[in-house]
């Protein structure tokens, strides 16, 4: 199913500036997310990813420039799973439940039961309502956050890490899962440090390092230039099927290597 | 029937009676609110808030105001200065709290020795003087308890999001600094008006234990919420009867008979039970 790309911007950050005291994260970042569209934020640790975020989900002022969200757009946020207390007394059917608190009664009505079926079954959870959240796999624990984003019809999904501190099973079950999100309609933003994983699978990547150093597709974006500038390290990129493959390690002594990456400059020089 | 009998026998004093009910209600409503003690992390929060309210209590005592207006407002700005300085981190949460609470403790001390009749406000203050209590501390713990089973149950879900999960409940839109507020009002007023049944010194047992236990049993936060209420409002009655026919202090006997069923859950209920429990790292 084709996704359609509406114009107006859901999100608009303009020349955003985010400090904590005197200092600045984030400094002039400029960034528009349209309704439908499936954007990755990557860089290196303390580049001001979470801090973007919480700029945008209201939880961190500007301190200069701007962050706009249209009026009523609802944001469904899906937090690090390492943040959750994995021990608290508590259901999945319970974690959907509590976004509902319009309603406040502990009891869940019939109407909102049908919809966490609904949920909960386009999200390959039915059945689990009862279960302890610990008592899940890795994936299905992923899963049941994104449920609860979903529970309550966001008009823009956020995720904080979805891939950070799971096994490669449960990196491709997210990724399937978010893909199969976006392809029905859903506007997704996610930070990632999952180059290879998760960011190279994306529509739109923005590598940010307390400015946005690139905004575009991963075959314009996962380039060496831009990722020494992002990282602050010289890294690598192999082609393979058409996606571009990251290279952490220091493979310059390799031929091949060497033979590739000249392969692909010319390539995108005469793509350009 | 002669041992029913004596078993019933303290039940012939109006006294007795009174403390029966004031207890009973007393662990429902610890009951309630020491789950979000517990779950939050609050253990110590809940310790330190009774001290403070015993300063306001000294303070009341002292200047004559009714116990209940002096030590309420007190207890209440004591509770959210300590919500406020957790909150924010102004300083390490547990410094700040020991130094509010202990400071008032101490003051409360200070005034009762300065301006006489110490000894045994003091005693009834720190023990609890359930045999004591009249029906105007029974109407007192009586509002109080409907007032926290209200609100609790009528923002159940908003309570539930912003204790399991703050960040996202402020970014859905929940209140919780106000949330927390509140929490920390009805905590402030649950010791002012229970602390007479128990005392300052137990008051923070009633929060946990019965909290504690109800964790091993369950893994649903509306079934401990249940649970929680029930079993301290039944180690209560146990505790009252135990307390009249061991002649022992009653505050002291409720909570050995909590401390009690805890261990006894704690050995029979099994290892996933106990794992649950060691999660509460903070108690």
């Amino acid at each position: 199913m084709g996704v359609t790309i509406n114009s107006e911007p859901l999100i608009r950050c303009d020349a955003l500036g985010v400090a904590y005291g005197a200092g600045f994260v984030l400094e002039n970042v400029t960034l528009h997310i349209r309704r439908g569209e499936f954007v990755g934020i990557v860089g290196p640790s303390g580049s001001g990813k979470t801090s973007l975020l919480r700029a945008i989900t209201g939880s961190l002022a500007a301190a200069r420039g701007s962050v706009e969200v249209t009026r009523g757009t609802r944001i469904g946020y899906v937090p690090q799973v390492e943040s959750v207390d994995w021990n608290f007394p508590i259901t999945v059917g319970e974690v959907l439940a509590m976004t509902r608190t319009r309603r406040h009664w502990p009891r869940t009505t019939r109407s909102e039961r049908a919809e966490m079926k609904e949920v909960l079954e386009g999200l390959g959870l039915h059945g689990l309502e009862g279960r302890h959240i610990r008592e899940l796999s890795g994936g299905q624990q992923q899963r049941v956050f994104v449920a609860r984003a979903m529970f309550g019809k966001p008009d823009i999904l956020i995720l904080d890490e979805p891939t950070s501190g799971v096994d490669v099973r449960t990196r491709h079950e997210i990724l399937h899962l978010l893909r199969d999100l976006h392809s029905k309609g859903s506007t997704i933003l996610l930070t990632t440090h999952d180059l290879n994983g998760l960011a190279s699978h994306l529509p739109r990547l923005v590598c940010l390092n307390r400015e946005v150093i690139a905004d575009g597709p991963p075959r314009e974006t996962l380039i060496p230039e831009v990722l020494e500038r992002t990282y602050g390290a010289p890294l690598h990129v192999l082609e393979h099927g058409g996606m571009p493959i990251v290279l952490d390690h220091d493979y310059t002594s390799s031929e091949v290597l060497r033979d590739t990456e000249r392969q692909m400059r010319s390539e995108r020089e005469s793509r350009q | 029937m002669t041992i029913a009998l004596d078993l019933l026998a303290p039940y012939d004093f109006a006294f007795f009676q009174r403390g029966m009910v004031a207890a009973t209600l007393a662990g429902a409503l610890c009951g309630v609110l020491g789950v979000f003690v517990v779950l939050r992390g609050m253990s110590y929060i809940g310790h330190g808030l009774s001290h403070a309210v015993f300063g306001g209590a000294a303070a009341s005592a002292v200047m004559s105001i009714n116990f209940f207006v002096g030590a309420g407002i007190w207890g209440i700005i004591s509770g959210v200065l300590i919500g406020r300085i957790a909150r924010r981190k102004i300083i390490g949460a547990d410094a700040a709290i020991g130094i509010v609470t202990t400071a008032s403790f101490a003051g409360g001390i200070a005034l009762l020795n300065r301006y006489g009749q110490a000894r045994k406000s003091i005693e009834a203050v720190l023990f609890g003087s359930v045999l004591g209590v009249s029906w105007v501390d029974i109407a007192a713990i009586l509002a109080v308890s409907l007032a926290v089973g209200a609100i609790v149950l009528f923002a159940y879900r908003a309570f539930l999001f912003a204790t399991f999960d703050p960040q996202v409940a402020t970014v859905s839109g929940e209140r919780v600094a106000a949330i927390e507020v509140m929490l920390m009002v009805m905590l402030s007023v649950t010791i002012l008006v229970t602390m007479r049944v128990i005392g300052t010194l137990l008051i923070s047992a009633l929060l946990v234990i019965p909290a504690a236990t109800a964790r091993m049993i369950t893994n649903s936060f509306s079934r401990m919420l249940m649970l929680s209420p029930l079993i301290g409002a039944l180690c209560c009655l146990a505790g009252m009867n135990l307390s009249y026919h061991l002649d022992t202090s009653a505050g002291a006997t409720i909570i050995l008979v909590a401390a009690a069923v805890f261990t006894a859950t704690y050995l029979l209920a099994g290892r996933r039970a106990r794992l649950r429990v060691a999660s509460l790292n903070h108690l």
